[in-house]
């Protein structure tokens, strides 16, 4: 147990020396700021604007913008998580850091498990911190509140415990810099699958919502987002729910127990694969 | 009493290239072993198998008895790299501290400080990394590998960026282990050094032992080389047992005799030899 306390120390320590965590709290209070300005002048205006028939602005305007807000959240953690981890293990053993390390009694497989749980340990409080952050602003600005309180937040955070594990993992095969552009690339890969889902839902095309359910599935970082933004309008009903659910914030199609489950097994199998190509690669 | 190191019909391919082809080699307990050959010869790769940085293609290495890069064999080695960093803002005590950590050790302040005073960092304790010049990052490194009193010592190029005085300094040091009964596997491109310090070498070329045994059973002998006061006389044939009467011939011819060399070709000589002028 000391020795995964010392790997996560050093590798916490590593981002800190390289000006990670200033970047990511200076990304992160830009945002919040300007957050609160969109909320502010949004909910500000919400009583000027004619209601349509059959939807409820309020929930309509809070939801949305908060699913924005959950957007964001998810790329800032993402950026925290890839960049605590893409060069874990093939970038460090280049540059002659890790060698010394697994040499040591500790083995290999508590030095990749040491790393995750460093990176969640990190990243999965912050997108706490950020998802409660950003509803108080919309709750205290808007008075408006997710029908799901922690649910979504917990989502958020495994989505970004799931991009750890895929960057440990390429981490094993790839260079550091070729690792950063392989995982932005699957995670945006995945956001447009959801926003393909979002355009098949608002035109019937089942082909389309089969399709993005499919490439949710394969990125189920993806997924557990869907899921999130179903979950804060869950009990939203009538025309304010289903224009909400063709998307990009405020609602999706996506989800259920099944997203959960399939995240957790697809969590356990990139942990396999990396334990398994780390433990057989020659440093 | 089983072997610090036991490599036997070691291979390792990459792809099509073998760059180990079947080398056997031992360390006892307490020897210093040498390992030589030009680039590519397959010594660091040798050195990587016995640390568990690499999977060998076939054959086997065990560190006194258990297999390489199990817990028990990494639990007993110390290992320097050729191509080793630490992290640039750890100071001197900070990094031992890191390794001491992850090797279990419970040696705390006590070993931290004999360490650095044993690689003559003792005034460098609280310098980081980065302000450190190649010479002391590499003699920090000998110190983290000493972390955790290991019984096999793996050392890859150890003196290739120190001054003469650091070399004599790791030498002493290697000397100091060895009357402690550590087990040293040095892989140096540096013929004197391994010459002076070293119990027996292994000469490694194209991935095969093509010599091995202790320096003074590998040297030939190369002649008698006699100063007279008319000129120096060169023996080529000769040996030591041959001195005396070589001697009272020159004498009774009426020279004078100033000074007698018995020569023995050195390890330089040797490897030359082995490795057939190769160099990468």
């Amino acid at each position: 147990m000391k020795a995964v306390w010392t790997i996560v120390r050093y590798g916490l320590e590593e981002a800190l020396r390289r000006k990670v965590f200033a970047v990511v709290l200076l990304l992160t209070l830009g945002f919040l700021g300007l957050f609160w300005l969109g909320n502010h002048y949004a909910f500000k205006d919400l009583s000027g604007i004619g209601q349509p028939a059959g939807i409820d602005a309020r929930d309509f305007a809070g939801s949305f913008i908060f699913g924005l807000a959950m957007f964001a959240t998810l790329f800032l953690g993402v950026v925290l998580a890839i960049f605590l981890t893409l060069g874990a293990v093939r970038g460090d053993a280049d540059r002659g850091l890790l060698q010394p390390l697994v040499v040591r009694p500790i083995g290999r497989t508590t030095f990749l498990v040491a790393r995750f749980l460093g990176t969640v340990g990190v990243a999965g409080p912050y997108v706490l911190a950020v998802y409660f952050a950003s509803m108080l602003i919309t709750g205290l600005t808007g008075h408006w509140w997710p029908d799901r309180i922690v649910t979504p937040g917990l989502e958020l955070a495994a989505a970004v415990a799931l991009i750890a594990a895929i960057s440990l993992l390429g981490s094993v095969f790839l260079t550091a810099t070729a690792n950063g552009i392989a995982v932005f690339m699957v995670f945006g890969a995945g956001l447009v699958a959801g926003l393909l889902g979002s355009i098949g839902h608002a035109l019937n095309s089942h082909t389309l919502q089969h399709a993005s359910k499919i490439a949710a599935y394969v990125v189920p970082v993806e997924a557990l987002y869907q899921d999130a933004l179903r979950q804060i309008t869950a009990d939203t009903t009538g025309l304010t729910q289903f224009v909400l659910e063709l998307g990009p914030f405020g609602g999706a199609f996506i989800g259920g127990w099944q997203v959960r489950v399939w995240a957790v097994a697809y969590l356990g199998l990139v942990a396999a694969i990396a334990l398994v190509g780390f433990a057989r690669k020659d440093l | 009493m089983a072997a610090a190191l036991a490599v036997r019909g070691l291979v390792k391919r990459y792809g099509r290239v073998e760059a180990l082809a079947g080398v056997d080699l031992d360390v006892e307990q307490g020897e210093l072993v040498g390992l030589l050959g030009p680039n590519g010869a397959g010594k660091s790769t040798l050195v990587k198998i016995a640390c568990g940085l690499v999977r060998p293609s076939r054959g086997s290495a065990d560190i006194l008895g258990s297999p390489a890069g199990s817990p028990a064999a990494r639990a007993a080695l110390g290992y320097l790299a050729e191509l080793f960093r630490f992290p640039g803002w750890y100071t001197a005590d900070e990094v031992l501290g890191l390794h001491q950590s992850l090797a279990r050790s419970r040696g705390g302040e006590r070993e931290r400080t004999e360490l650095l005073e044993l690689v003559d960092l003792a005034g460098a304790r609280d310098r980081k990394v980065d302000a450190m010049s190649k010479g002391m990052q590499q003699r920090l490194g000998i110190a983290q590998a000493l972390v955790g009193d290991p019984k096999l010592l793996l050392l890859d190029e150890p003196t290739s960026a120190l001054d003469p005085v650091g070399r004599r300094t790791v030498r002493e040091l290697l000397e100091r282990l060895r009357g402690r009964g550590i087990s040293v596997l040095l892989n140096s491109h540096l013929l004197s050094e391994i010459e002076l310090v070293c119990d027996r070498v292994t000469i490694l070329l194209r991935g095969e032992v093509v010599a091995a045994g202790a320096p003074s059973d590998l040297a030939r002998p190369r002649g008698v080389e006699i100063e007279t006061d008319e000129a120096t006389l060169m023996y080529e044939a000769a040996g030591r047992e041959d001195v005396p009467q070589l001697v009272a011939d020159l004498v009774a011819a009426g020279r004078n005799v100033y000074g007698v060399s018995v020569l023995r070709s050195t390890l330089e000589d040797v490897y030359l030899d082995a490795v057939g002028g190769e160099s990468s």
